[in-house]
């Protein structure tokens, strides 16, 4: 396979297309005989093209780039039409020849970094086990250009790096990784499935930027998969949008974006949430919850006798309150500490410091005051899938908070399950079915009803809508807001998506390694951000519109601190001032 | 303000949905008639199984093959093996369904406790498991069986007593990883008591796993009994039962097969028989699998 040489980017032929996709249809088999997943589906990618294939759960974009890798599941197929690299039909080839082309002259990156990466064997291993798959060179040199590969990546200590497994970097580092292992063979076409969706807003930032580096300085052409409009706006040259496996739009990214033809691309841009929404008064009712210095702390064991050696302060000494009615929300990226706040309310972690729901402290109360208190606070988790029992029938899952805290009888509790059914926006005759009978957003309007059954005051949102697609999202969060005028509830919103908050939350913290960096209301934080981690999250995230131009941020360097300490010390307390009207910072 | 709601719409039973399989009908049929023939015993047979026949040898004192007057042949004392293996019938059904089911229990309670609790009370619980399974099962049968007086039902809680680790540690393992999904947080956030979590919430995710290990553990427990009759501490001489018809006459296998054969084919149907119901049952409990097939 060295025949072919690897593309230079000294001499880029401007209009040559590398792979070309013809009426390509790619059928599952089932029972009832074969159904298709790609209909029909024809473009061509050029020499050092970005292009961006867009589109929603189940619209086939990841079956397509499983397609043209030849890696399609044992029942999923190509039933009609082909791929071509260059001049070889692939969509043909017999396996063993198209694992030779695969890494050569195309490669692919996966969403989860770590599911794709050997845990079991070294970086440097890997890297030489894909470049000696391919090239005829000695172990020594191999590891040379693996070495080269993650320079070239920016990974930090890249000669260390090649002697550590997958587990001891960090989510950013293994898709760094990943994609040298991609570019080590230079090859011409590299599929992006979903390259950032599992990383934080700021390293999904620097993946994007290396990204088109690599691709202006290699001139390697890109198929980036997507559901981020974000993501599409600031990367692609062209952009194809994708429904139901077939192909409704193709158009250059600022035509796209500037004037969509297709109703499905109108609806889809109308529905990503835009940082900039018009202010509004944040409530002033009365506190529902308020936690005052909130520590939450796990140990570490260590030595032959097991003792605690290192305790991992998740959450440091946290302070704050939530009143009636508004929308409070926690942002900040993976491992800050967010989502444990959450669980010390609900009372899953134990904690120290002071949480008070309506008047009662959690740490006063016996069993039946804490099983009380729940009828005040429920949660509404990530992963409605996951959330909810898959062997119960969602009108007993919906009610089962009545029957827990022995409210009504039988008849009652069902009409109950019914009427809530109805008010999120679901048919009151499907409280029979199971969850798997449902979709995604259907599933999460579930998990919604079951929070509000016991009419509570404060709702805590943990990532309640990251899993869903935008058009869905948005229509999740417009049915939380509706909720929350009509039955006056208050929400505690824990997201990492800077858009979502902006869009829903009266008032933001924002939280860094366990601790409030900044807190204010919308408007405060996100105008006139202060603390310098704030800044950076809100130029981090991609934003939906090709004419914008970023402004040049400082690429940063090194990993984010660890929060576990040894045992008796720990992390240094963050003093908040107060810079006006209620705008907290940390100084 | 209510919702008018529509009684449940329930498609079928899952006792109808069982009886739509055939292999699970043919299953139920072979357990049926087992059970049938175990309890309507004296009624079925010519002799009784105890009886030693002066026909029931050959002039060379062999045992006879399968004929008109002994169906399944006679055994080397001339007794007439169908009588034989229809008494036995009643004992190998109380090892293979009490014995087993007993350790079944056992097993499910330990797991699932020491699963969902960790802390101390798995500690315990699975040091406690991990030193029966470290044990030889077969040692700590003998000795259990030595010291209480040897009857059917002793040996019944004998194989209990030790057949109950591995599903203690398949179910803890399971048990284990359905405590840290999300479902369950949920409902502790709804204020579920502990034992609604474990009986509503988690024992429904196990059952398949119960009833794949109750039907392996049928041939296992009826194999176990026929060892420790064969070692003299299981169920007595001249009670018969399936496992030890075939020891005691494994030695003649070459001779008269049909007395290692016949028992052994009996085992082995009804081993078959509960793991064609178990399996069906799995699918028809599962709501998940509904409708597709």
């Amino acid at each position: 396979m060295t025949a072919i040489s690897p593309i230079s980017g000294a001499t880029p032929a401007p209009d040559l297309s590398v792979l070309t996709v013809q009426n390509l249809t790619v059928s599952v088999t089932t029972e009832m005989g074969a159904k298709p997943l790609v209909r029909d589906l024809s473009f061509t990618l050029k020499r050092g093209e970005v292009l961006a294939i867009a589109g929603e759960s189940g619209s086939g974009k990841s079956i397509t780039a499983l397609a043209i890798m030849g890696l399609l599941p044992p029942n999923v197929a190509i039933t009609d039409g082909g791929v071509r690299l260059g001049e070889i039909a692939i969509s043909k080839l017999p396996e063993h020849q198209m694992r030779a082309l695969r890494g050569d002259r195309i490669a692919m990156i996966f969403q989860e970094p770590m599911t794709s990466l050997n845990p079991v064997m070294t970086i440097g291993a890997q890297l030489v086990e894909a470049i000696r798959a391919h090239t005829v060179t000695s172990r020594a040199q191999a590891r040379l250009r693996a070495l080269e590969a993650l320079r070239a990546v920016r990974l930090s200590q890249p000669e260390r790096r090649l002697d550590q497994f997958a587990h001891e970097l960090s989510g950013g580092m293994r898709q760094r990784v990943m994609i040298a292992m991609a570019l080590a063979l230079r090859p011409q076409v590299l599929i992006a499935d979903e390259p950032t969706t599992a990383l934080d807003v700021t390293v999904q930032r620097e993946v994007l930027d290396l990204l088109r580096d690599l691709q202006r300085d290699l001139g390697t052409a890109i198929i980036l998969i997507t559901h981020d409009m974000g993501v599409v706006a600031e990367m692609a040259d062209r952009v194809i949008v994708m429904q139901n496996g077939a192909m409704v739009e193709q158009a250059a990214t600022r035509t796209l974006f500037a004037q969509p033809q297709a109703p499905y691309t109108q609806a889809l841009l109308s529905a990503v949430p835009r940082m900039g929404s018009p202010a509004r008064p944040a409530p002033d009712g009365a506190i529902v919850a308020d936690l005052t210095d909130v520590s939450v702390r796990f140990a570490m064991r260590g030595g032959v006798l097991g003792r605690v050696s290192h305790q991992v302060h998740a959450v440091e000494q946290v302070s704050l309150q939530i009143r009636k009615g508004e929308t409070f929300a926690l942002v900040g990226e993976s491992g800050c500490g967010k989502s444990t706040i959450a669980k010390a309310i609900v009372g899953l972690v134990p904690h120290s410091g002071r949480i008070t729901i309506g008047e009662r402290a959690l740490s006063d109360l016996d069993s039946a005051g804490r099983k009380d208190l729940r009828r005040q606070v429920q949660m509404v988790f990530q992963d409605p899938m996951a959330a909810l029992d898959p062997r119960m029938r969602v009108g007993d899952l919906v009610s089962e908070p009545l029957l827990i805290h022995g409210i009504g009888d039988a008849a009652l509790r069902r009409a109950k399950a019914a009427e809530l059914f109805t008010r999120v926006g679901l048919s009151a005759d499907q409280i029979d079915r199971y969850p798997h009978e449902f979709s995604g957003g259907q599933r999460q309007r579930i998990c919604i009803a079951r929070a509000l059954a016991l009419n509570p005051q404060l709702v805590i949102a943990d990532e309640s809508v990251s899993a869903l697609d935008v058009s869905v999202q948005a229509r999740v969060l417009d049915l939380l807001r509706a909720l929350q005028r009509e039955f006056g509830v208050a929400y505690l919103f824990i997201s990492h998506d800077m858009a979502v908050v902006e869009n829903i939350a009266d008032r933001v913290a924002v939280m860094y390694l366990g601790q409030i960096v900044e807190t204010g209301t919308r408007a405060q934080v996100f105008t006139n951000p202060q603390h310098p981690y704030t800044q950076r999250l809100i130029a981090a995230v991609p934003i939906p519109d090709p004419t914008h131009i970023r402004p040049p941020v400082a690429r940063l360097s090194g990993d984010v601190p660890s929060p576990v300490h040894p045992l008796g010390q720990g992390p240094l307390k963050l003093h908040l001032t107060d810079i006006g009207q209620g705008h907290l910072v940390a100084r | 303000m209510s919702v008018a709601v529509a009684e449940p719409i329930r498609p079928a039973g899952p006792i109808r949905r069982l009886m739509r399989r055939k292999l699970a009908v043919l299953g139920l049929v072979v357990i049926a008639l087992v059970l049938g023939a175990a309890l309507a015993a004296p009624w079925l047979v010519a002799y009784a199984p105890e009886e030693q026949m002066f026909d029931g040898l050959t002039l060379e004192g062999a045992p006879m093959p399968p004929s008109a007057a002994f169906i399944f042949g006679t055994d080397l004392l001339g007794r007439d093996l169908f009588s034989r293996i229809v008494y036995g019938a009643r004992t190998s059904l109380i090892i293979g369904v009490v014995a087993n089911g007993l350790s079944l229990l056992i097993g499910t309670a330990v797991g699932l406790l020491a699963g969902y609790f960790k802390g101390w009370i798995g500690a315990v619980l699975m040091r406690f498991t991990d030193l029966m399974m470290a044990f030889p099962a077969l040692l700590l049968a003998i000795c259990l069986a030595a010291i209480f007086q040897p009857s059917l039902w002793i040996v019944a809680m004998v194989i209990a007593l030790v057949n109950w680790v591995q599903t203690a540690r398949v179910i803890y393992t399971e048990t284990s990883s359905l405590a840290t999904r999300d479902f369950i947080a949920a409902e502790r956030t709804l204020g579920a008591s502990t034992g609604r979590i474990l009986w509503h919430h988690i024992l429904p995710h196990l059952l398949p796993t119960i009833i794949v290990w109750g039907t392996l553990g049928i041939s296992t427990t009826v194999l176990l009994e026929a060892t420790l009759s064969f070692l003299g501490v299981g169920v007595q001489p001249p009670m018969p039962s399936w496992g030890n018809i075939i020891f005691e006459n494994q030695t003649y296998f070459q001779s008269a097969p049909w007395l290692v054969f016949i028992p052994g084919a009996a085992i082995i149907l009804l081993a078959l028989a509960f793991n064609l119901v178990g399996d069906a049952l799995r699918d028809v409990l599962d709501p998940t699998q509904r409708g597709r097939g």
